[in-house]
């Protein structure tokens, strides 16, 4: 088998799941997890998914809430320690999600400082990019406030731009662009796609099919845990929209 | 399943497991990289905490100032004297309890540390370790008001300044290498059993009644079996907070129990912790 392009993400059998606290009926229902603690349930989030992502691809991730696509990505993104099977990627792919946490309290521009840092900048590449990235979120003139005070869709704005402003060879979008007025959103996927043109690969979770249909080159459809269907964008999404 | 090789079609592409936890050194080197992310963290946090208040970065020392303040009502003004006989009480309360106050917060921050920041653990891919390392540099920058608040207590209750307070920070700067490896394991821990969050103020309030904030174990357990004291002794904090007195207050000794319990547990502690802390590197996102 010969590819043409350079794989950057390779996902071999992944299998994830998540300790939880039930309580009711579903702590009451597995008696055999009582002996050990009360209450503790596991949850298989994903149950054997594999792909492999090539350089330039740009994926998106579809399927219903709670099938997995989420926790895909921040296994991709190796902050969960899958079960079994494995991730490999060239470099640490990069999650740009729109919960990414800043401190509230402080002002947008600290978390600017802050963000960068996180993401591995040091301070002097941080204040150098911080004009670029002030500029990009659109909403200097708030910039001195704190982060408390800004709308939901000012805060996703500044968190995305501050994830941006990195370059990543493999960047994970966790439903960012459905956040943002038009304009924002416009402006996120041209950078996406120039991404795409650095020899990246961008993956992309939404539930917004025209989002998809415009950034992406590939689809994959998570559905319950498993890797349902992976292929065109068209295909895909036909088959997703039947399945409801 | 399908039949494609993976692993084999990764390492022929050159790709690393992701996630995967790195070696010590280089897993340091990393957090040195990133050493100013803990540093920013720190002090944005103590703005964030205090930014609210009318009397702002005031309250770094005034806090700990007003514990001291009921410990000193209680214990200096309502119960007897015999147990601190011949020490100037209040400077022997504020050194103890300011240095205690260093122990206790960077173990109960230490130990909230990845716990109390998940949303940042779950969405950023760093070095875990920074995370406590930054709650234990918080405790340093609100400890140095600290200590020049105390520096004035000193003097104002003529314990006058002597060439031995340049050792003090020397001192503090072996407590908290002994900090740091209490709070990486208290973090840890924290992570695998959050009930460790409901004992630690209870074993805090234990070592700081074992420690002598407010009496002297020296004179307490003068008259009692000395393996009592050797035991009491044996308690790094004590040892730290009977260093630092003995430089600042007149009449306060040491021992070579002290001095040598001090460095050992500082090294074991640190070096302790960062193994710790490091080994389970992999599973701070999962919880």
């Amino acid at each position: 088998m010969t590819e043409p392009r350079n794989p950057t993400v390779v996902v071999d059998n992944l299998h994830v799941d998540y300790k939880t606290f039930a309580s009711g009926k579903a702590a009451a229902d597995r008696r055999s997890l009582m002996s050990r603690q009360r209450g503790i349930r596991i949850v298989h989030a994903l149950k054997g998914v594999s792909f492999v992502a090539h350089e330039g691809e740009s994926i998106g991730v579809i399927g219903h809430n709670g099938s997995g696509k989420s926790t895909l990505m921040r296994t991709i993104a190796g902050l969960i320690q899958p079960a079994k099977g494995a991730v490999y990627g060239a470099s640490r792919p990069a999650l740009l999600g729109v919960n990414a946490a800043l401190i509230n309290g402080l002002t947008g521009e600290k978390n600017v400082m802050l963000g960068g840092l996180a993401l591995g900048m040091s301070p002097e590449e941080v204040d150098a990019r911080r004009d670029e990235i002030i500029e990009f979120s659109g909403i200097r003139e708030f910039i001195d406030l704190p982060m408390k005070a800004y709308s939901s869709g000012m805060a996703a704005r500044l968190r995305f731009s501050i994830a941006i402003s990195r370059e990543h060879q493999v960047l994970l979008v966790d439903e960012a662009l459905a956040v943002g007025d038009k304009a924002f959103r416009e402006k996120s996927e041209q950078r996406i796609r120039d991404l795409r043109e650095q020899a990246g690969t961008v993956f992309l979770v939404s539930h917004s099919m025209r989002s998809i249909l415009d950034t992406c080159t590939r689809v994959l459809w998570i559905d319950h845990g498993t890797l349902r269907m992976d292929g065109d964008p068209h295909d895909v999404i036909d088959a997703y929209k039947k399945s409801k | 399943m399908t039949d494609i090789d993976y692993a084999a079609l990764a390492r022929e592409a050159g790709l690393e497991r992701v996630g995967a936890r790195p070696s010590l050194p280089s897993y340091l080197k990393e957090m040195w990289q990133r050493r100013h992310f803990a540093t920013r963290l720190a002090k944005y946090q103590i703005e964030a905490s205090l930014a609210q208040n009318r009397l702002g970065l005031a309250w770094v020392v005034l806090n700990p100032l007003l514990q001291a303040a009921v410990y000193g009502l209680v214990f200096g003004v309502i119960m007897d004297r015999s147990s601190r006989a011949g020490v100037n009480f209040i400077p022997f309360l504020v050194s103890g309890f300011f240095v205690f106050h260093f122990f206790g917060r960077s173990f109960s921050q230490g130990a909230k540390a990845i716990t109390g920041n998940a949303s940042l653990v779950r969405s950023l891919g760093f070095p875990r370790m920074l995370l406590p390392v930054s709650a234990v540099v918080r405790e340093i920058y609100e400890l140095v008001p600290m200590m020049g608040v105390l520096a004035v207590i000193l003097i104002g209750f003529g314990e006058l300044p002597t060439w031995r307070w340049l050792l003090v920070p020397f001192i503090l700067a072996l407590m908290t290498l002994f900090n740091t490896g209490v709070a990486l394991i208290a973090a840890r821990l924290t992570v695998h059993l959050r009930d460790v969050t409901q004992i630690i103020p209870v074993v805090t309030r234990l070592l700081m009644y074992m420690t002598g904030i407010f009496y002297s174990i020296e004179e307490v357990l003068a008259d009692n079996p000395p393996w009592m004291l050797t035991l009491a002794q044996l308690n790094p904090v004590h040892d730290y907070i009977q260093m630092v007195r003995t430089c600042v207050l007149e009449g306060q000794t040491v021992n070579s129990l002290i001095v040598i319990t001090a460095f050992v547990a500082a090294v074991v502690f640190f070096i302790a912790g960062i193994v710790f802390f490091w080994s389970a590197e992999e599973r701070y996102g999962r919880d």
